[in-house]
């Protein structure tokens, strides 16, 4: 059987994800890292809506309304921190902010 | 025609969703980023999730982006910080998260390549994952609802500006 | 005899009240310590008349409060044993122990640590009446280690003086040294005869068991030195002349009613297995006139007041044991009562002069002590009297007299003993002459200006156990006196006699000669006092260089310096090389090792939250390749 388009679209999620753990892991800004966590919840969406598509099932588009909740909820309390982040330090650099240690 | 729909709007986000990543200008980023989104509800369209798809426009291009657009312009990125964006780019700093991503790109390519289950591709309609999303998923939901609604709250509180600044 | 718990139970009572409550008024602790015994005693003496009105059928009675320990068919439980014996036992510590507790009340006054020592003094009492009522073994071992813990509680009293620390770290440890020996023998005889209740023992040994068999001597010999460590016999004996660190109060409960009588109590009351190991039993008598004549011969050369009584009860002790290996239980017995009360009388009395002296107890600064203080001239007289065994009416007499005959008499027994208990007879009674000579007679050599032998609360008590000093002789007297045999009886159902007496005109031979040793003794004594007292006075500060011979006795024979060598010195030695040995490497190791990696890790902890999250994502990834690859 050849691959059909569920196949391709894993590979997809599977980029569009190691795409967005770069972007998490490489940026300092607090901004990008935020888009970045989007890039790799959108990514996971799309693993499992091609998943679900692949076995005929609705539990794929289930599971991706669940994240699209998460991700929601994720970027409003995320960009209130980034508010507060701003705020304090004057900068949106991460390292700059470095009193999590003893 | 489908086919070449596909891996036009898969290679447009994968494409997008790189430079979303790496613009040093915020406000670019983001609207590569709303472009990566509208491609991937052309997959989703075309996986046959016609739903997702359209949430996929109204909440992520909607809503959340729309917020980090605000965010980004009520905090006044101006040019000073584009340019500081852009010495921080420097191979130095990303080379080690390149080559994590790399790794963990083979590994879950090789994971497709031997490990994908066998089927074919079917359309679910909005009417199934209404059934399925209020059936056995009923408890689910009002988890979510419960998240949503601490978002809320959470966001309110913490956005709230604070009497005394911060030393 | 249903009240029988309540006689242990109350000094224990009056010891935890006495440790819980913090702060107690002087008044409170003191009427808390001494009230707990003296109730005690009244319980006591009920119980005695209860017990002489009605005595029970079988001649003893017990009194289970509640199973300790039920195994299967193993039991134990907390249970109370009564008869002629413990009852016997019983009165002579609490009636002693209330007198002593009393005394006490004056002679700490002012101390710091009122409430402590009586706590500490309760405690005592209570251990031993545990272990003289113990209806098993088990319960015997934890009043036995109870007197064990209190009697280095209380040498160690004044602990802010290193000298009184080690003094009671070495009556611990050498008493233990018997203790564990004893506590084999106890594992023995419940291995091979299956119970612990002492009389289930006794009977089951002597059924199964044949006369002169190995089990039964190595069961003897073990117990046995167990009981040679807490009564202070040869060769445990040191600790004894050391114990005088603690108050003297202490070191009259120690000598008269609990403690060093403990030994001879354990033996008397297994006396069915002695008798089934003629060896060991042999072996008792031989230590008991052995450590007669050596405390005796040290006795005369001591200096310090309390020393001299310490070899004196250590010698006297050997008495007991003598007595107990010829098979005289009950003399045995008999002459641990009246020596409970001249020798509790003669530390008193002692504590009091001690007190007159400003705490000096050196022999040769007294003199003349006798119209200074009277009260505790006249009842040290008393006391000595009783201890050199001077007729007719002094208790030491009648029970040292009755010991004598049955070491002549008795089967086991013979003329070599009886020569040597003979020698020990002059020892005593050359060693109390000597005391009293140089304390109370003679020119008064260093004697403070106002001396203070102590009120009402130190008087009483002297006078009133002077009165069983003196009279207590009177219930058990030789035929030719009298022929009064009030206590024998008493105790012949548990105790019974070795043998048939003699016949009644070697009895009066062997008193006649034994008076005339013991007067002999006393003019020897009264003489070696006047020169030794001349003597100093003569040299005044100086250290009475002394012979070789003196030096030795003076020692104690040299066993201090000879267990120094022999024991302490290699042990230590060891202890020293082993310093830093290998069971600590390991466990330091460890430290070190978590140490080191504390540190490795403490560097991870950066701050830097790009670099956390690196850390999980190379987590994360490692764990996915890991999966995949593998």
């Amino acid at each position: 059987m050849s691959p059909q388009f569920s196949d391709y679209a894993l590979v997809v999620a599977a980029v569009l994800f190691a795409l967005g753990l770069f972007g998490v892991l490489a940026r300092r800004n607090v901004v990008y890292v935020l888009i970045s966590v989007e890039v790799m919840l959108n990514a996971a969406g799309l693993a499992f809506i091609s998943a679900g598509s692949k076995l005929g099932q609705p539990d794929g588009q289930v599971m991706f309304i669940f994240i699209l909740t998460l991700a929601a909820a994720e970027a409003s309390v995320g960009l209130a921190l980034v508010i507060q982040f701003y705020r304090a330090y004057k900068t949106l650099d991460t390292d700059s902010a470095r009193e999590l240690k003893d | 025609m489908v086919t070449v729909l596909f891996f036009v709007a898969g290679a447009l986000a994968i494409v997008s969703t790189a430079l979303a990543v790496t613009r040093p200008n915020a406000v670019h980023a983001l609207l590569y980023l709303i472009v990566a989104i509208l491609s991937l509800s052309v997959l989703f369209y075309l996986l046959g999730a016609p739903f997702a798809a359209a949430l996929e426009v109204i909440v992520y291009a909607g809503a959340i982006v729309v917020l980090l657009l605000f965010v980004v312009m009520m905090l006044n990125l101006s040019h000073q910080s584009v340019a500081e964006e852009r010495t921080l780019l420097k191979p130095s700093i990303w080379i080690g998260p390149g080559i994590l991503a790399a790794v963990l790109l083979g590994a879950l390519i090789a994971l497709l390549s031997n490990g994908a289950p066998a089927g074919g591709d079917s359309i679910e309609g909005p009417a199934a994952v209404g059934t399925a999303l209020f059936r056995p998923y009923l408890v689910g939901v009002e988890i979510a609802s419960f998240l949503l609604i601490s978002g809320v709250v959470g966001a309110y509180h913490l956005g709230r500006r604070l009497k005394e600044p911060r030393p | 005899m249903e009240l029988l718990w309540l006689v242990p139970a109350l000094p224990l009572l009056g010891f935890a009240l006495l440790t819980l409550a913090r702060r107690l008024v002087r008044g409170v602790a003191a009427l808390i310590g001494v009230g707990s015994i003296g109730l005690s005693m009244l319980v006591t003496l009920w119980i005695a008349y209860s017990f002489l009105v009605s005595p029970p059928q079988s001649g003893a009675a017990s009194d289970t409060v509640w199973s300790w320990i039920a195994l299967g068919d193993f039991r134990v439980s907390v249970a109370f044993y009564l008869d002629s014996f413990s009852l016997v036992m019983i009165l002579v510590i609490t009636i002693v122990g209330f007198f002593i507790h009393l005394y006490s009340a004056g002679y700490m006054e002012g101390d710091d640590g009122f409430a402590r020592f009586f706590a500490y003094m309760n405690l005592f009492t209570a251990s031993m009446l545990i272990l003289v009522l113990a209806d098993n073994l088990l319960l015997l071992l934890v009043g036995w280690e109870g007197v064990g813990l209190c009697s280095y509680l209380l040498i160690g009293f004044w602990y802010r003086d290193p000298a009184n620390a080690r003094a009671a770290v070495k009556a611990f440890v050498v008493t233990r040294t018997g203790d564990a020996a004893m506590l084999v023998g106890f594992l023995l005889l419940f291995t091979s005869l299956g119970t612990l209740n002492i009389q289930d023992l006794l009977s089951k040994a002597v059924s199964q068991w044949p006369s002169g068999s190995g089990i039964a001597i190595a069961a003897a010999a073990l117990i046995l030195a167990g009981a040679l460590g807490k009564s202070a016999q040869l060769p445990l004996q040191t600790w004894l002349p050391d114990a005088m660190a603690g108050p003297t109060p202490v070191s009259a409960l120690i000598h008269a009613a609990t403690m060093v009588t403990a030994g001879v109590y354990l033996v008397a009351r297994t006396h069915a297995i002695f008798a089934l190991a003629p060896p060991v039993q042999l072996a008792v008598g031989i230590i008991g006139v052995a450590t007669l004549l050596i405390a005796g011969f040290s006795a005369i050369t001591q200096r310090d007041i309390k020393r001299v009584l310490a070899y004196s009860t250590m010698s006297q002790i050997g008495y007991m044991f003598l007595a107990l290996g010829v098979g005289a239980w009950g003399a045995a017995l008999f002459h641990f009562v009246t020596h409970a009360f001249f020798k509790s009388l003669l530390f008193l009395a002692a504590g009091s002069v001690i007190l007159a002296m400003h705490h000096e107890q050196d022999l040769l600064k007294m003199g003349g002590l006798w119209k200074r203080a009277p009260v505790a001239f006249w009842t040290f007289l008393v006391g000595a009297l009783a201890m050199a065994a001077v007729p007719p009416l002094i208790s030491g007499f009648s029970s040292k007299d009755w010991i004598l005959s049955w070491v002549w008499s008795s089967p086991a027994g013979g003329p070599v003993l009886y020569v040597l208990a003979l020698l020990g007879v002059l020892l005593t009674a050359t060693y109390t002459a000597r005391l009293v000579t140089l304390a109370f007679f003679g020119r008064e050599r260093d004697v403070p200006e106002h001396v203070h032998p102590g009120g009402a609360l130190i008087a009483v008590p002297l006078i009133v156990l002077a009165v069983p000093a003196l009279f207590l002789g009177l219930i058990q007297t030789p035929r030719s006196l009298g022929g009064v045999n009030l206590f024998a009886s008493f105790v012949q159902g548990v105790l019974p006699e070795p043998g048939a007496e003699g016949p009644p005109s070697t009895e009066l031979l062997l008193m006649a000669v034994s008076t005339l040793v013991a007067l002999a003794g006393l003019v020897l004594g009264w003489a070696l006092g006047v020169s030794q007292a001349r003597a100093h006075l003569a040299r005044r500060e100086a250290e009475p260089a002394g012979s070789p011979l003196h030096r030795f006795l003076l020692s104690g024979w040299g066993f201090d310096w000879l267990y120094d060598r022999a024991i302490v010195g290699p042990y230590r030695w060891l202890a020293r090389i082993n310093q830093s040995d290998v069971a600590d490497w390991i466990a330091r190791g460890f430290a070190a090792l978590s140490r080191l990696l504390n540190r490795l890790l403490s560097l991870a902890q950066t701050g830097r939250l790009r670099w956390y999250a690196t850390a999980l994502g190379i987590g994360a990834v490692a764990i996915v390749a890991m999966v995949v690859f593998l």
